[in-house]
Formats: structure tokens, sequence, C-alpha cells
């Protein structure tokens, strides 16, 4: 019996404590009629949930516990067997031997490679099996005795409902918790992955170094060539530079002509399409900086007169991400815009000013601490974009502000250094941990600023 | 007018100088609005040159040329019946007539003279599949049309090598090439040759991928939302909760994909490039997106809705469950439908966890290797091949239709059913 089968066979049986739980309530119910009025203190249904909830959720808690401490007691049962008596000491071969048993016997791999875990394949095809039908017997008592429990606790003036509820919000509570374990789980791993780095190549090293040309043995103490400056120069230039220098004016312009000019029916259409740009995956703009753009502005490059031009160039991918991220600048701005009181802008204009006046010298004044906010966001949002410069910017690290260059970014740098199946524990593997932390840091800073500086400016206004 | 009127005080309206800077702060209003328009015609019209650029690159990768081929088949086949390649031993009849060798024949007697691969590598299962669907093909000559070489294909379509330049208006000549839909590309799965390939395991992976994804994110994120806007106290857990969402939200999806690798693969065993595992890793990204558009929804719901319910006698949770939760579900849904369309298109944390392989057959389970549609897209984009230029541009088309089908999906939802109070 699989996992899957025995999870349908506990929610099955689970489904069939919620009929009969609910059917004995309603037997009361109907019994209670003619009777004193409110005897039954909960809907039949209560009833019905808290049986189930009693049947299936020690089961598959235990289910859960079991799957995690099985694999050890089998390897244990299979260790203690006379056969594996001879077994290498040495943990390597001793591990290669026991895995390779192992998936044998589980039907994953059909021949052995090695001689002496053709002979622990029956002795793990017994541990398994063993240790399933434990297993399976135990889910299915614990699924049983809960179901009874709740069951015989079925009385008119039991209190089902409440006690059903504190499940549900214990479940509600459970899933909020999620997204604390999700950042917990990503700062743990980063910081795990880049300390294991860092007792291999010195912080310092990573931190000033220039030359990034990582080796994948390294020696400590000396240069290993894992200088990340020049992706942290290389990141900052394609995505806080060039792709500002296009996002910041067309988005804050579009933001400023959608909001102050253009009629209600062009904004109507407007806004959706510049929606869009938020919405075609980065992939795709990739693809499209590389097959279309860079040739172009290579092309441009060479008649300007730049010789070394590169056909994966830093500005083709800046300006793509530039594209991509104007509708988050716009929307930025067209928050804080609305945020700033009617009674400024109606002041300025019955002055005598112009729209463009008000907007240049009033509008936006009021509004900078929002826009800066966006920006910021945006910044972050770009120096975190992957695919665009993986498939548009280029692999070789680069100190160079000629943007006709080819550039490489962090992120760039950790999709090379996961590429091919390198061995976890690798410095190049533990060097992309090393630079996602880097990156996790920049954008959570980032970010939090931004969010303070929004929060704080609208504050102002309130 | 007289020149003492109009010079009369500097700040006159009708005054020269006057009108002069009037004139000017005009044009220069004029002007800011021009640049406003432009930025905003600008952004539209490089949305349109990229749609357009991948419209008329993709559009040829949904045809595909096709070369007349003879068979001789009660020739070639030495007389083999239609009862003998139908029923329950056609596999094993069809294996023992050599599909492939009949096809290399047929070629080689009607364009002995071209010694090139005319044709693309998966012809014969296409000469195989015709003759399972119309087992009586074999008893006559026929005339197939069968899929041509990436070569020839792209020289066909558009400028290729010179060889292939010659060898397809040598062709041409006899009229032997046409174009066809290319169903191949709907149907079947990733090739060497870009002429066989298709983006149907790239789907299906994508499509289990989503299953994954949604069946985690969407009751996390909708439970989240009911806790944190109806139920949560003011407290330092909750602050924490609160500041973790709202940073996940803007983590970069890299950083997903790094966590996927660090906890499900490396931790867990879990199988690498699998949709099991890359449904979950896109659901912790897309979660915190359903969060903030299910509490934005809920709060929406006014609170006398609540109040009445209170009032009464019903409990908290039957107030959330049985009132607040059906009249915030579509703005819940529709924020739903918004995340998964990033995550359908989300390639970075994807490639972390392994999924950059060549993998020539659809995904039969969760826990199979499987490769996603953006994924396949980055795949094909890195080949030098030219065949695959097309190829790429029309898998664009396909996620980019699935794309805007479910914004527009999602929009449809928010104006049917939104409610405003």
């Amino acid at each position: 019996m699989t996992g899957t089968a025995l999870l349908f066979l506990v929610l099955g049986l689970g489904l069939i404590g919620w009929i009969a739980g609910r059917a004995r309530a309603a037997a009361f119910v109907r019994s209670a009629k003619g009777g004193p009025r409110g005897t039954v203190n909960s809907l039949p249904y209560y009833h019905g949930w808290f049986v189930a909830i009693c049947a299936i959720a020690p089961a598959l808690v235990f289910m859960f516990i079991w799957q995690s401490i099985s694999p050890s007691l089998v390897t244990n049962m299979v260790l203690s067997a006379p056969a594996a008596a001879d077994l290498p000491q040495e943990g390597f071969a001793r591990a290669a031997i026991l895995s390779e048993a192992r998936a044998i016997a589980q039907g994953f791999q059909v021949t052995a490679f090695q001689g002496e875990s053709e002979r622990l394949v029956p002795l793990y095809k017994g541990a398994l099996a063993y240790y399933k039908w434990i297993g399976v017997a135990a889910t299915l008592s614990l699924l049983f005795a809960g179901g009874a429990f709740a069951f015989t606790r079925i009385k008119p003036d039991f209190r089902a409902r409440s006690k059903v509820e504190r499940v549900v919000m214990f479940g509600l509570l459970v899933a909020s918790l999620i997204a604390i374990l999700t950042t917990l789980g990503i700062f743990a791993s980063l910081i795990f992955e880049s300390w294991r780095f860092f007792s291999m190549v010195s912080p310092f090293e990573f931190l000033f170094g220039t030359e990034w040309n990582p080796k994948s043995v390294v020696t400590p103490g000396a240069d290993n060539g894992y200088g990340a400056i020049p992706l942290f120069w290389g990141t900052i230039f394609i995505g806080a530079i060039i792709a500002m220098i296009v996002a910041i004016p067309l988005g804050l312009m579009s933001a400023i002509f959608l909001t102050q000019y253009a009629s209600a029916t062009v904004r109507k259409w407007m806004k959706p399409i510049l929606e869009i740009l938020a919405g075609v995956p980065t992939v795709v703009y990739g693809y499209f900086a590389a097959l279309t753009v860079a040739p172009a502005v290579r092309d441009f490059a060479v008649m300007l007169g730049v010789s070394n031009a590169a056909s994966d160039n830093a500005l083709a991918a800046g300006i793509v991400m530039g594209v991509m991220i104007i509708p988050l600048v716009s929307s930025m701005s067209d928050d804080s815009i609305a945020a700033v009181p009617s009674a400024m802008r109606d002041g300025s204009l019955a002055m005598g000013a112009t729209k463009s006046e008000t907007i240049k010298q009033v509008l936006l004044p009021a509004a900078l601490p929002g826009v800066v906010g966006g920006v910021l966001l945006a910044v972050s949002r770009a120096i975190g974009e992957t695919m665009i410069v993986v498939m548009a910017a280029g692999y070789t690290a680069n100190l160079t502000a000629n943007p006709f260059e080819t550039i490489t970014t962090v992120t760039v740098q950790i999709v090379a250094l996961l590429t091919g199946d390198q061995d976890f524990g690798s410095p190049h593997t533990l060097a992309a941990f090393a630079l996602g932390l880097a990156l996790f840091m920049t954008t959570f800073l980032l970010n939090y600023v931004a969010l303070r500086v929004v929060k704080k400016y609208r504050e102002a206004y309130e | 007018m007289s020149e003492a009127i109009m010079n009369a005080t500097p700040t006159a309206w009708n005054g020269q100088i006057m009108q002069k800077r009037i004139a000017r702060r005009y044009r220069a209003e004029r002007r800011f609005k021009a640049m406003g328009f432009l930025a905003v015609a600008l952004s539209i019209v490089f949305l349109g040159f990229l749609l357009s650029d991948m419209l008329g690159q993709g559009l040829r990768g949904f045809q595909r040329t096709e070369i007349a081929v003879d068979f001789d088949f009660p020739a070639l086949t030495s007389g083999t019946t239609a009862a003998a390649i139908s029923g329950p031993n056609a596999d094993a009849a069809l294996n023992s007539m050599d599909v492939p060798g009949i096809v290399e024949l047929a070629v080689a007697q009607q364009y002995g003279d071209i010694n090139e691969g005319l044709l693309t590598a998966g012809a014969a299962g296409n000469v195989r599949q015709m003759l399972i669907d119309n087992p009586s093909l074999v008893t006559s000559k026929q005339q197939l049309w069968l899929p041509v070489d990436s070569r020839l294909d792209v020289a066909f379509k558009r400028n290729g090598e010179p060889a292939a330049e010659q060898t397809v208006s040598a062709l041409a000549q006899k009229d032997a090439l046409r174009t066809g839909f290319n169903w191949t590309f709907l149907t079947g799965a990733d090739a060497t040759d870009p002429s066989a390939v298709g983006i149907w395991a790239a789907f299906k992976g994508s499509l289990m991928t989503m299953a994954i994804t949604l069946m985690l994110a969407f009751p996390i994120g909708v439970l989240s939302a009911l806790y944190l806007e109806e139920y949560a106290a003011k407290n330092k857990l909750t602050d924490m909760i609160e500041v973790s969402i709202n940073n996940l939200a803007a983590v970069p999806s890299i950083i997903f994909g790094l966590l996927g690798l660090a906890v499900f693969l490396s931790l867990f065993g879990m199988p690498r490039s699998s949709a099991l595992v890359g449904g979950l890793t896109l659901a912790l990204m897309t979660m915190p997106v359903i969060v903030i558009a299910g509490r934005n929804a809920v709060k929406s719901v006014p609170p006398s809705i609540r109040e009445a319910a209170l009032g009464i006698g019903a409990s908290p949770v039957q107030v959330v469950f049985h009132h607040v939760l059906p009249l915030a579900l579509p703005g819940i849904l529709t924020g739903t439908i918004i995340g998964m369309a990033r995550a359908l298109g989300e390639t970075a944390p994807l490639l972390m966890i392994g999924m950059r392989a060549f993998i020539p057959a659809a995904p039969e389970g969760f826990t199979d290797a499987t490769t996603a549609l953006p994924v396949q897209i980055y795949l094909w984009s890195d080949e030098v091949n030219q065949g695959f230029v097309e190829k790429t541009s029309a898998a664009i088309i396909v996620l980019l239709i699935f794309l805007l089908g479910m914004n527009a999906l999602a929009i449809y939802l928010r104006n049917r059913f939104e409610t405003r109070w």
C-alpha cells in the first residue's frame, strides 16, 4: 500500500466518520423534537466535523512523523542483521551500498552496481515491508480509536461547535504562521549555506575582491576568484542606473499624464494596456532583449564608433528591464499624487498657475516621498530580476561603466553557479547562496525603507 | 491698442510683456502635456513592438514545411494487408515492417538525386501513426505529405543556409513542398531537432506545477487573510506575520528558488525538477500575493454584515465562514488568478530546482522530472539551431495567450461579482 493510497483511505474513513457523527446527532435532534427545546447544543454537522477531526488529525500527524522516522528504523533493522556485519566500516562506501540496496528494494533501480548491495536487497525488502505494515496498522488504529472516542462523546448536550471552532481557529493560526516559517526558512538556509561558504572563502575576498572567476576547488587563504565587486557593480549598473533612467521618466510622466491630463475614456483604456507590461513574463522580455534589442543596440554602438560593443551588452538588458518596471513606477507615483490633498492643487490653480506649473511645483514636491518610495521598490525589483539579465546580459564579470560591454549581475551568477549537476557542498553551489544572501539583504533593506517612507508620507496627509 | 495701455503696469494682463510671458507659459504647458503623452505612447509602442515581433516570428512556428513522398506500399511492404497492421497485434506488425526503413527507401527512390537529410527525425513516426489511423493505406500507392528537416524548413520559410536554399528551390520547382499546420508543435515534447519539438510536455508540466501551487497557496492564503483581518490580536506575533508577508511579497523570485533547492531538494530529498517541488516553491511565492489580495477583499466587506450576523446569534467563526468569506470570495479569486498568472510565467525559481534538463517526454506523475512552459522557452532560446527561433516565439505566444486569458478572467470576475458597498 503506497502512502497516497493510505492517505486517501484515511480521508475516506474520515468522511464516513463525518456522516456517522452527523447521523447520530441528527437522531438526537429528531428525538428532542416535542421535548424541551434547546436540548441539543450544536447543529448535527458540527458533531460530524468533530468525529472526522478526531479521527483524521491524529492519524495524519502520526503518518507525517512515521514518514520521517521510518527510514532510519529500516536502516537499523538491516544493519542489525548478520548479513550486514561484514559491510565496510568506512562511512562513504557504506552509505553508497545502503542507498543502492534501498533503491533496488523500492523498485527505483533495477541492477546493482555494487556486489554487496545485491545481498542486502532482500533484507531491505523485508524491513521496508515490516515497518510499512506497522505504520499502516498504527495509523488505522489511531484513526479508529480517535473516531470511536469522538463518537461516544456525542450527546445532546455535547458542545461540538465550540470544540470544532477551536480547531478552526488553530488552523487559521497555523496557516498564518507559514509566512513566518517561510521567511525563517529563507533566512536560515541562506545564512547556513553562506556560513559554510565563508568557512572556505574569506568574507573579505567575497565583499571587496574585484576579480570574479570562481574556482571549483578552493585553497583557504589564497585568492580564489570569488571577488563579488564586479557582480555588485553590474547589478547596480543595469538594475539601478540604466533601468531607472528608462523607467523613472517614462513611469512618472505616464502617471502624470494619465491622472492629470487624460480624459476618463483614455485613462480607462491606457491604464490596463500599461498594466500588461507588468504581466508579460520576464522570460519573454529576456528573449526579446536578447533577440531583438541587443543586436539593434550593438549596431547602434558600432554606428557611433564603439568598436568593442558586445552582442550581450548591458544597455539592452537595462532598457528592457526599465520598460518592465514602468508600470510599477507609474502606479506608485499615481497613488502618491492622488494622495496629495486636493486643497493644495486647487489653491495653486486658483492663484493662476497653469496645470504643469501646479504639477511641477506643488504636486510633485508634495508627492516626492511617495514617488521615492516607489522608485526604491522598483530598484529592489530590478536588482532581483533574473531572466532578462540571464538571457541578455551575459556571463562575463566586467568592472566597467561602458553600457555597450557585457556585464554580469548577481542573479546571473547565481544561475550560472547552480548550472550543472554539482555536489551540494561544492564552493560553487555555496557561493550561489552567499550571493543570494547579499541579494536578499539588499532587497529586504530597500523594501523596508520604501514601505516606511510611503507609510510616513501617507500619515503626513491624513 | 495704444502704446500707453500696453505698458501701463508690468502686471497688466493685456500688456505686451505679460502676453509674451503667458504665451511662454502656455507653450511650456503644452510641452509638458506632450511629454506625458509621449511617455504613455512610448510604453505602448514598446509593448506593441514586443507583441508584434513575437507574433511575426512565432506564427511561423505553428507551420511546418511538408514534402510529398510517393509510397508504393504494396511493393515496399511486400504486400502487407490492412488486416495485418490493425487490431491488437498492430504494434508488433508495424515494428517488424520497419517503417523507418520503408520511409528511407521511398525517399531515396523519389529524391535520390538530392543526397541530404530531407525528412525530420519524427517523419517515420508520422507515417506509422498514419498507418495506425488508416490501415487500408498499406494496400495501395499513396502520396503522403511529411515534415521536412529543420534546415530545409527554415530555408523554405525565409533565408536559410545556401545549400538548403538550393535544395528547397529545386524541390519547389517540382511542386513537392507545401506549408501545413504543425500539429506536432501542440502535441509533442522537447526534441533535439527543432522541426520535431512540441510544447505539450512543457505545458502539462506547467499545469501540474500550477495544480500543486493552487492546492497549497489558495487555502493557506485565504486562511491567513481571514485570520489577520478578522481575528488576529494586536500583538508582536501578528506584527511579525504582517512583516513576513509584506517582505515575502517583495523578495526576488530567485531567492525562493534557492529556498526550494536548500530545503525541498537538499534537506527533504524530494525528486529534482519535479512538478511537486516546483509547485511547492511557487506556492510559497504566490501565497503572500493571495494573502494581500484576500485581506483587501475581506476588509471591503462592510462591518454591518458582521454585526447583523453576530446580532442574530452567529458565533465569530460562523460570521466569517458563512457571511464574510462568501462576500469576499470574488475579490480573493481575482487576486488568486493574478497570483497564479505570475507563477505561471515564473522561470528563475524553477531553474534553481533543476528544471533545466532536456526532457523528451511529458511527465506522468507529480514526482517525475518535468519542464515547464517558461523554462522550455528559456531552454529553446539558448539553442544555436536557427529552427528554434520561431519555436521559441511560438511557445511565447502560447504562454501569453494563457496569461492574457487568466488576466481577462480576473477582470471579468471583478466586474461581474465585485460588490461596491
